[in-house]
């Protein structure tokens, strides 16, 4: 009985396993052969090469800019969420009417697919098409033939893709705090208030500590979402101009499948690993010692 | 210090709705204890926070200190409040705690240190003052409220059923202890609860809360001995009074006012009565003129220091109607389930009441047969 038990058990939990080894381990030890190996793609054969291809990418600036991009990108995104979905939550925290309607405006980024979204955004943020553009010309912000170059000029870019993935994790990071705001007992900022505090010390010194721990939480999956991703970059700017949007997973990309070198691709890809982990490692104290406090 | 006065209250949550308040008129004294008393819905907590400031009145002024405070927020009325939760922060200290309304209202940074011990100590709680809310029992969670209540010396103290979370015998040393504390600093003090024994021991007046409106304002013994109304009277005392109903009249007395007839002074030899009781004092030394009625038990609660018996009146006018009856652990008289007894009432506790206002009337004779 307790064997036949056992042999269920195992039969019913291998699926999960196997998928987990199948879509996440292969590829993640696929990727360090090769980030030691001299493949290519359509090339026959593998020559262990050592750190060459780390040493390669490590000397090349084009790695480095990214770096520096993927960081700028990542850190700008979640300052953006982070200021944007604290005031959304907490002026949809209230009843009044409308609110349903709203959140649901709010989370419709997050159920959209990415492509569609951020193909709109392409439009917006077009040289020629721009809206923004036109909105500025009509009310004479800018000359008509002297418009901002959103995804041409290298501040602008990054400024753009910044914004656009904003706009798509702001949803999420919304949801997460509205919850957190949720959490906390009407009588506390009441109690505040009696005390004398104003909107901003209740805001500071009461409602943004009690849910800090979440919105650790929300920053903590923020980071590693903006940092894993290449969608936006890769669809608005392809990392342009001359690099300057260009991230980690992007270049990874363009290194490893559109130019074919699948070593060094994948030795990009590598140095996410350490990131990724210690920001996990942080994610997952910090839910813990939420639970607990 | 100040006074607390409040005009036509009133607070409607729903329109079309009945009122939660509804046109509460009144006043606090100086420096008095006085207590919101009503059951659990009948507005007790929204005509606090109205008088708080976390609610705003539909209709009707609240003036504290002689001043309308109506557009003011909370901060600017000068009181403090205790939540029924407590309300503390969850993320601060006990000392962050106590000094927050201290910062908060600007008090000059070098007071801080020696207000949060004062009232610390005044409360007992000096050796928390490190600890988070979390690590602190319930008795000791209720101190830091009002350790937080009293640092900035408000002009009123509203509280809103402070000692419910405690478990019985904390809350009456608790209640004891908060009464004392209230009489030392003497401040006004608002204090809310569904609890007649605290009320009782606590107000120097209570305004008894029905369904938003007020029902009565007294002290203790008014509302207790001469109840204003049906509700008043049944709310009170504990069973409720009896109640009997006879053509426009509501006639009442208090369970403990109904007694065997055979231990009462006057009702026998006074040998015969001492044989029956444990102790010499009789329950009612010389009560008047008396009205006999028949009680058929039918069950007894014990209670240690007193039993409770119910059950209904038999013959006479009102028979079959259901009362009850307080005895007094020095009685020794046994009762059974099913027994009969003469009990009597003295005429001079009978109250009445007009049977379609509810409201009390003058004295009346009655036909009891
Ligand atoms: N925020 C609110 N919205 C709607 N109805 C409320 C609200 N607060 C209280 N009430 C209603 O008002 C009445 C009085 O409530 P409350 O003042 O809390 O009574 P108490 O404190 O005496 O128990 C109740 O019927 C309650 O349901
Ligand atoms: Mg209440």
């Amino acid at each position: 009985m307790a064997m036949t038990n056992r042999k269920l058990g195992v039969l019913m939990f291998s699926p999960a396993i196997i998928y987990v080894l199948a879509v996440v381990g292969v590829p993640f030890v696929l990727a360090f052969v090769y980030a030691v190996g001299d493949v290519k793609i359509a090339s026959v054969g593998y020559h262990y090469v050592g750190l060459a291809n780390f040493r390669s990418v490590l000397e090349s600036p084009t790695f480095r800019r990214s770096l520096y991009d993927s960081i700028i990108f990542t850190v700008g995104t979640q300052v953006v969420v982070l200021v944007g979905s604290t005031v959304l939550s907490l002026a949809l925290k209230d009843r009044f009417t409308g609110r349903g309607f709203i959140r649901f405006l709010i989370l419709l980024p997050w159920v959209a697919p990415v492509s569609l979204g951020t193909i709109g955004w392409k439009w917006i943020l077009d040289s020629i098409y721009s809206v923004i553009n036109w909105v500025l010309v009509h009310l004479h912000f800018v000359r008509p033939f002297d418009t901002p170059m959103w995804l041409g000029e290298p501040t602008l870019a990054m400024i753009s893709v910044i914004g656009v993935e904003s706009w798509r994790l702001l949803p999420f990071s919304t949801v997460i705090l509205l919850a957190g705001l949720t959490a906390i007992p009407r009588d506390i900022p009441e109690a505040a208030a009696v005390d004398g505090a104003g909107f901003w010390r209740t805001l500071f010194q009461i409602t943004i500590p009690m849910i800090l721990p979440i919105v650790n939480v929300a920053i903590l999956f923020g980071v590693i979402f903006v940092f894993t991703d290449m969608t936006v970059v890769y669809i608005l700017t392809r990392g342009g101009p001359y690099d300057t949007t260009q991230v980690l997973p992007s270049l990874a990309f363009f290194t490893g499948i559109l130019g074919s070198d699948l070593a060094e691709g994948a030795a990009i890809s590598i140095f996410l690993v350490p990131i990724l982990v210690a920001v996990a490692y942080f994610m997952l104290r910090v839910a813990s010692r939420a639970e607990v406090g | 210090m100040a006074i607390v006065e409040t005009r036509k209250l009133t607070k409607v949550f729903k329109q079309g709705q009945p009122g939660a308040v509804n046109h509460v008129d009144l006043e606090t004294r100086e420096g008095e204890f006085l207590v919101f008393l009503g059951p659990s819905g009948s507005g007790k907590t929204t005509l606090l926070r109205m008088i708080a400031g976390l609610e705003t009145p539909t209709s009707g002024e609240i003036l504290i200190g002689g001043n309308v405070v109506n557009h003011l927020p909370p901060r600017e009325r000068r009181i403090a409040m205790v939540f029924q939760s407590y309300a503390l922060y969850p993320h601060l200290t006990v000392y962050q705690n106590i000094v927050f309304p201290l910062k908060a209202q600007k008090v000059k940074k070098e007071l801080h240190k020696q207000k949060v011990e004062w009232a610390s100590a005044l409360l007992g709680i000096g050796r928390l003052l490190d600890r988070k809310p979390r690590e602190l029992s319930g008795g000791e969670r209720q101190r830091v409220a009002l350790a937080r209540a009293i640092v900035r010396e408000p002009s009123v103290f509203l509280l809103d059923e402070p000692l419910s979370n405690l478990d019985a015998k904390l809350r009456a040393s608790a209640r004891e202890e908060l009464e004392q504390f209230q009489k030392r600093v003497g401040t006004t003090t608002i204090y809310v609860t569904h609890d007649q024994v605290e009320a009782m021991a606590m107000g120097d007046r209570v305004v008894v809360l029905n369904q938003g409106t007020v029902r009565q304002i007294g002290t203790p013994q008014e509302v207790y001995d001469q109840p204003a109304d049906t509700f008043v009277a049944t709310f009170l005392g504990s069973p409720p009074m009896n109640l009997l109903e006879t053509d426009d009249l509501i006639v009442g007395f208090r369970p403990e006012r109904f007694l065997p007839s055979g231990l009462v002074a006057g009702s026998g030899s006074t040998d015969e009565i001492a044989s029956r009781m444990k102790t010499e004092h009789l329950l009612l030394a010389d009560v008047g003129k008396r009205v006999p009625l028949r009680f058929r038990v039918e069950y007894i609660e014990y209670l240690g220091a007193e039993r409770i018996l119910y059950g209904a009146l038999e013959g006479g006018r009102f028979p079959g109607k259901a009362v009850a009856s307080r005895i007094p652990s020095g009685v020794t008289e046994r009762y059974e389930a099913n027994s009969v007894h003469d009990f009597i009432v003295p005429e001079s506790e009978l109250k009445f009441f007009d049977r379609a206002s509810e409201k009390r009337v003058a004295p009346k004779a009655i036909p009891w047969q």
